[in-house]
C-alpha cells in the first residue's frame, strides 16, 4: 500500500466520522494549546525581568559594604561591623584597568520643592558614571561635569515624572528647586522609562556625590556601581576589586560584591527550569487526550470488524492493517496538534494586542514539544487497538464478531 | 516456498478441521481429498453445516487446516507464513460473498480499487482496471455510486469486480446468489461463467440446486464429507459417483 493512498484512505474514513473527528482533534488541540499557553505565561515573565535586568546595564557590579557570609550557615550574617565604603574607595577602584566607569552612591530622600509644590523624593548623590552604569539617557541637558562632581556644586539631574509634578508644562532646564533647605539648579532631565525593577527612575532626583555628602551628612556610601569594559573576565576583575579594598580596609574583606551577569544568568536558569515544569504539566492533558484517542480507536476497531476482515480476506497482511489504523490516529493528531497551534498562536497575538503590559512569548521548544509529543502518545495509544485489528482472523471478522 | 510438479491446480490431501465448542470437538471438516485442475467449474452443495463454507474458506487461505496438506498454484501452503498467505490471497484468488462485504463509506470505484490499492498500483492505472471491468459488467456509469444508490445486483457484480481485478487463477463465491432476487442471481451466475469460460477456475458453494446443477462438477457435502463429486460432461452428460 503506497503512503498516499493510505492517507487518503484514513482521510476518507475521518471524513465520515465528522463528529468523532472533530472531538478528537479538539483533545489534542486543547493539549497542545494549553502547553503553548502556560509555556509563553513563564517565557514572557523570563523574558520581562531580563528585560528589566538588561535595562539596569550589563556587565555591572555592585558592591555593598558588610561581608556576607554565606558559607556554613544557612542565614547570612555579617561577621564583623563593616567599615564604610567611601568616595575615596570608588575612586581607587576607578583606576583598574578593566573598569570603565564607577558610580559611589549615596542614597536617601528628602523634601523637593519649587514654588507651591512639593514632594518626598529618593534622592541619589552619585556622579556622571551613574548614568553609564544604569544604562540612563538624558533628554534634556547634558549632567554633571567632573568638576561639578568634586565641588559639591549645586546642581541636580531630575527623573521625567518629577519634572511634570513640580513643572508641569514650564520649562525646568535651568531652573532652581529646593531639595531639603538647599537650592539646586536642574542640568539634566532623564529620558522617560518605566519602573525598573522596583525603582522609579522617573520619580527621583539626582545631585553630585559631595552635595549628597553634605546634605545628607554622612560621608558613607551605599554602594558602589562599577561598569566594566567590555570583554573583561569578571571574576578577575571581582578579585581585582576585593584585594584592593581588603588592602585599603586594614587588611579586612569587608565588603560584598554582587555581579549583575551572575544574578541574571541563575534567575535564567531558575525560570527557565520552571517554564519546563509548567510545559510538563500541562502536557497532562495531551496524556489525556492520548486515552480518549485509545477508547476510541477499540470502538472503531470493534466497529469496523467486517471492514478489517475484508481487507485481510482480499489481501492485506497484519502489518497493513496496523498501518491503517496507525496512520488514521496519526492524521488526527496531525490536525489537532494543527489546531491547537494556531489555536495557541492567535491566543497569545490577541492577548499581546490587547494587553501591553506584559508579552506572552511562546518558546520554540514548547510548539515542537508539543506537537511531537502528541504524536508520540498518539502513535502509543493506538498502539494497542491497531495491534488488536491486526491480528484479527478474517472469517470471523467478516462475520462481525 | 516450495513448488511442487503437478498439473492439478488445487490439491486437498487428508485436510481435518476441528473446532473446540466448549468442552466437545466439532469436527468440520474429515479427512477431505479433492484436486482441482485449472479452469473447472464447481459447485459445493450441502445441508447447513456441513462445512461448505469452512471448505472454501481453507481453499481461499483464510483459515488454517489442522490436519493435511493443500497445494495450491504448486505451492504447499501449510508451511506459509500469515504474510505469505495474505499475499497469495492478494495475487492468486478472488472472493465474493454472499453479503457482498463492500465499505459503505468507499464508491464502486474505490471498492472495486482497494486489492490494487494495497498492491501499491498507481492511481491511472488502477482506474483503467477497474473503469475496464466496470464496463464489461455493465456498470460503466456506477463508477462514483456509494453503495447504498447501488441493488443488490449491482453490489454484488462489484464485489466480482473487486474479485477480479487483480486477474486473479481462482474465483472462490461462497453463495454469491444467496442474497438475490432470482433474476439478479441469475444474472450474477452468468457474469461468473463468462469469466470461468475465459479460464478462471470457479468454485461456488450454493443452496440453489439448479444453479448447482450448471456447474461441470458438483461436489455434495454432509457432516464434512465429501459425499458425491459428479463430473457432467455438459454433451454426453455422463455422471461419476463417489462414494
Ligand atoms: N469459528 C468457528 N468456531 C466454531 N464452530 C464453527 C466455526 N466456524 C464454523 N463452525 C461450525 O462449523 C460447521 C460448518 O460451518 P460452515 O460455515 O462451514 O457450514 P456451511 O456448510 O457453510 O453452512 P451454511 O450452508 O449454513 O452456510 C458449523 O456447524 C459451524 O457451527
Ligand atoms: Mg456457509
Amino acid at each position: 500500500m503506497k503512503w498516499r493512498d493510505s492517507w487518503r484512505f484514513s482521510a476518507q474514513v475521518l471524513l465520515r466520522h465528522k463528529a468523532r473527528t472533530a472531538l478528537l482533534s479538539f483533545a489534542v488541540a486543547i493539549g497542545v494549546c494549553s502547553v503553548l499557553l502556560l509555556t509563553s505565561v513563564g517565557e514572557g515573565a523570563r523574558h520581562y525581568v531580563s528585560k528589566e535586568f538588561a535595562s539596569l546595564g550589563s556587565d555591572v557590579l555592585i558592591i555593598l559594604p558588610g561581608k556576607k557570609e554565606t558559607s556554613g550557615g544557612s542565614i547570612p550574617f555579617y561577621s564583623t561591623t563593616p567599615r564604610d565604603l567611601t568616595i575615596q574607595d570608588a575612586q581607587a577602584i576607578k583606576h583598574l584597568s578593566s573598569v570603565k566607569s564607577v558610580a559611589p552612591v549615596i542614597l536617601g530622600t528628602a523634601l523637593v520643592s519649587h514654588k507651591n509644590k512639593s514632594r518626598e523624593v529618593i534622592t541619589i548623590g552619585s556622579t556622571q558614571g551613574f548614568l553609564h552604569v544604569r544604562n540612563l539617557t538624558l533628554s534634556h541637558g547634558r549632567g554633571f561635569s567632573q568638576k561639578s562632581a568634586d565641588l559639591a556644586e549645586s546642581i541636580c539631574i531630575i527623573g521625567a515624572q518629577l519634572k511634570d509634578d513640580l513643572f508641569g508644562r514650564d520649562k525646568a532646564m535651568g531652573q532652581w528647586l529646593k531639595i531639603a533647605d538647599r537650592r539646586y539648579r536642574v542640568v539634566g532631565i532623564l529620558e522617560k522609562r518605566g519602573e525598573s525593577l522596583g525603582l522609579d527612575m522617573s520619580d527621583m532626583v539626582i545631585i553630585p556625590i559631595r552635595s549628597a555628602e553634605s546634605l545628607f551628612n554622612s560621608p558613607a556610601l551605599f554602594r558602589i556601581l562599577v561598569g566594566l569594559k567590555p570583554l573583561q573576565d569578571e571574576l578577575v576583575t571581582q578579585q581585582r576589586i576585593l584585594s584592593l579594598i581588603k588592602k585599603r580596609h586594614d587588611d579586612e574583606e569587608d565588603i560584598t560584591i554582587i555581579s549583575q551577569n551572575a544574578m541574571m544568568s541563575s534567575f535564567d536558569k531558575i525560570s527557565n527550569f520552571l517554564t519546563i515544569a509548567i510545559g510538563v504539566i500541562a502536557s497532562i492533558s495531551l496524556v489525556v487526550a492520548g486515552f480518549l484517542i485509545m477508547n476510541v480507536s477499540y470502538i472503531s476497531v470493534s466497529k469496523r470488524q467486517q471492514e478489517i476482515g475484508l481487507l485481510k480476506a482480499i489481501g492485506a497482511t497484519a502489518n497493513e492493517v496496523r498501518i491503517i489504523f496507525l496512520t488514521e490516529s496519526a492524521l488526527l493528531i496531525c490536525l489537532g496538534v494543527c489546531l491547537g497551534l494556531t489555536a495557541g498562536y492567535t491566543l497569545t497575538a490577541l492577548f499581546n494586542q490587547f494587553i501591553a503590559s506584559f508579552v506572552l512569548i511562546i518558546p520554540w521548544w514548547a510548539a515542537l514539544a508539543s506537537g511531537l509529543m502528541s504524536f508520540i502518545i498518539g502513535l502509543l495509544f493506538t498502539w494497542l487497538p491497531a495491534a488488536k485489528a491486526a491480528s484479527q482472523d478474517p472469517v470471523s471478522a467478516m462475520r462481525g464478531n | 516456498m516450495t513448488k511442487l510438479a503437478t498439473t492439478k491446480q488445487i490439491t486437498l490431501s487428508h485436510i481435518d478441521k476441528t473446532y473446540i465448542v466448549g468442552e466437545k470437538p466439532l469436527h468440520v471438516l474429515n479427512d477431505i481429498n479433492l484436486s482441482i485442475e485449472a479452469g473447472e467449474y464447481i459447485s459445493i452443495m450441502g445441508p447447513s453445516g456441513s462445512g461448505k463454507s469452512t471448505l472454501l474458506n481453507m481453499i481461499g487461505l483464510l483459515d488454517r487446516v489442522d490436519n493435511g496438506s493443500l497445494v495450491l498454484e504448486h505451492t504447499e501452503t501449510s508451511s506459509l507464513t500469515e504474510e505469505q498467505r495474505a499475499k497469495l490471497r492478494r495475487n492468486s484468488l478472488g472472493f465474493i460473498f454472499q453479503n457482498f462485504q463492500l465499505i459503505s463509506r468507499l464508491t464502486a470505484l474505490e471498492n472495486a480499487e482497494l486489492p490494487l490499492v494495497l498492491a501499491g498500483i498507481d492511481g491511472s492505472k488502477r482506474s483503467k482496471i477497474v473503469t475496464k471491468l466496470f464496463e464489461s459488467l455493465g456498470l460503466a456509469d456506477r463508477l462514483q455510486h456509494l453503495p447504498k444508490q447501488l441493488s443488490g445486483g449491482q453490489l454484488q457484480r462489484v464485489a466480482i469486480a473487486r474479485a477480479m481485478v487483480m486477474s486473479p487463477k481462482i474465483l472462490l463465491a461462497d453463495e454469491p446468489t444467496g442474497n438475490l432476487d432470482q433474476k439478479s442471481g441469475k444474472e450474477v451466475v452468468h457474469v461468473l461463467e463468462k469469466l470461468n469460460l475465459q479460464g478462471i477456475t470457479l468454485i461456488m458453494v450454493t443452496h440453489d440446486h439448479e444453479l448447482g446443477a450448471r456447474a461441470n462438477r458438483q461436489l455434495k457435502m454432509v457432516d464434512g464429507v465429501i459425499v458425491s463429486d459428479t463430473s457432467t460432461c455438459h454433451e454426453k452428460g455422463t455422471k461419476n459417483e463417489v462414494a
